[in-house]
């Protein structure tokens, strides 16, 4: 819409007048998300389930409508004469020429000091490192015990010893009963934790509470039990609540569930997830032994033909080969040298001939040996009249004797 | 390894971390095959005892005593 000029002739409706308003207003941020605080009188709530009153306090009054639809979901609704704490957005009715507070949560002032508290203990704790995230201890994956802390008559303890049953019954879960709401409640959760620490040892701890109002759930803002859940040895995991609950035991636990089911679903593994690990495991097992016999029949196929080919069988072969050629050559060699020699050997014959005695013999010489001695006479001296001697020519032999000796 | 009990007295994280490091001692490192199939089949004792244990398991569940809750308070005192 154009800016009105203040000075001008033309008059504005007041339907025009209380639209610019309310555009005006709806357009502001801070209007839009606001909290007040005042004192409710003029409560109503007529047939249509809407809920109309007045938050006032000395100085002002602001009208206030909770819808029916926000009503139905609000854990507190307004009593004439409650100082409470209402947050929604400042909207105007047209036709009743009003601003209003459209509400959509309310809280009692109460609460609100409560919440004031929350945040001063949440600083301090806070600047003592207590939620620092290098505090946070990882939480073991198999857990053998499981400490519990919460009421053993609650639905809470129900919804983790199922969760716990359906997921991980490998585990033993120790319960430490304590109040989880009254006054009592702070020292008794302290208490289950140190016990819990002093005489189990558990492997986790689950401290957790069903759903309630911020009073109900108010133990654990307690001071004593965030320090408790700090120091506890065993790591802690809490489940208080709802999904949108902090609460301080939240922040100083190792790690935070949004409710106890969840808590115990953190706290263990889900059996079939084991069961496909485990699966996995066996499946690599019987792969790698596999592998490892491919591995052993491969070497084997190499050394085979390894041993192949340094087999004595190929030298011997190849030996055998290398005396055939030796032989033949040497069969070759052989015949030579006969053939050699025998043409020597018909040179030295014919030489012989020349050289034996028959050639002298054919030349008249004789050959006189004694007789019966047989040895040849060489000198006259040799023989005496009347020895007998054998006389070999040419053609045949002959006897003779002695008749006569011419010594020199 | 020598140091754990018996497969059959092990609870399910010791058998299944000695599984682990059989398979994964089988993948990585050569073996003699007779000490290679020794391991596979301690590995597959120790696979059937981590499926024994998961399907057998019931949840057991014990509560703390008011004495094991009272304890602290009087150690305490003792100790003071």
């Amino acid at each position: 819409m154009e800016q009105i000029p203040l000075f001008h002739l033309q008059f504005l409706t007041v339907s025009e007048l209380t639209r610019y308003l309310r555009q005006l207003i709806e357009s502001d941020e801070l209007l839009q998300e606001v909290w007040v605080e005042g004192e409710v009188s003029n409560l109503s709530r007529p047939a249509s389930g809407h809920i109309y009153f007045t938050l006032k306090d000395q100085g002002a009054s602001l009208r206030c409508v909770i819808w029916r639809s926000t009503a139905q979901r609000l854990r507190l609704l307004p009593q004439d004469g409650a100082l409470v704490q209402a947050h929604g957005s400042i909207g105007v009715y047209e036709a009743g020429g009003q601003y209003q507070l459209y509400a959509d949560l309310i809280q009692s002032a109460g609460e609100g000091a409560l919440f004031q508290e929350f945040l001063r203990l949440k600083a301090l704790l806070e600047a003592e490192g207590l939620f620092a995230p290098e505090r946070k201890r990882a939480i073991p994956p198999w857990p053998r015990q499981i400490g519990i802390v919460t009421s053993p008559t609650g639905a809470a303890l129900q919804d983790m010893l199922n969760t716990l049953r359906r997921r991980f019954p490998l585990a033993e879960v120790v319960l430490a009963p304590a109040p989880v709401q009254g006054d009592e409640a702070p020292a008794a959760i302290v208490a289950a934790l140190q016990a819990l620490n002093r005489t189990i040892h558990p492997d986790v701890i689950l401290v957790a509470r069903g759903g309630g109002s911020l009073e109900d759930l108010w133990a654990f803002n307690d001071e004593r039990v965030a320090r408790a859940i700090a120091a506890s040895q065993a790591p802690v995991i809490t489940g208080i609540g709802h999904e949108t609950d902090f609460t301080l035991a939240d922040f100083a636990a190792d790690l935070r569930a949004p409710t106890p089911t969840a808590a115990a679903e953190l706290a263990a593994p889900n059996r079939e997830d084991l069961r496909l690990a485990l699966a996995e495991q066996s499946g690599a097992l019987t792969r790698s032994v596999r592998s490892l016999l491919e591995t052993f029949r491969f070497r084997l196929e190499g050394a085979q033909s390894q041993l192949q080919r340094y087999s004595p069988l190929g030298y011997i072969r190849s030996e055998r080969q290398r005396l055939d050629d030796l032989g033949r050559y040497a069969g070759r060699s052989i015949l030579h040298r006969l053939s050699l020699q025998r043409a020597l050997l018909s040179g030295v014959h014919m030489r012989l001939n020349v050289l034996s005695p028959q050639s002298a013999l054919q030349r008249g010489f004789a050959i006189v040996t004694r007789h019966p001695q047989g040895d040849l006479v060489r000198s006259a001296a040799q023989v005496a009249p009347g020895t007998e001697l054998q006389i070999r020519v040419a053609e045949g032999s002959f006897g003779a004797k002695v008749i006569d000796q011419f010594s020199e | 390894m020598s140091a754990n009990p018996p497969i059959e007295e092990m609870n399910y994280e010791q058998a299944y971390a000695e599984l682990e490091s059989i398979v994964a001692s089988l993948e990585t490192s050569q073996r003699p095959l007779e000490e290679a199939m020794a391991l596979f089949e301690r590995g597959q004792a120790l696979a059937a005892r981590c499926a024994t244990l998961l399907d057998k398991a019931e949840l057991k569940i014990r509560q703390l005593s008011g004495e094991d809750l009272q304890g602290l308070g009087e150690e305490e005192e003792s100790e003071e």
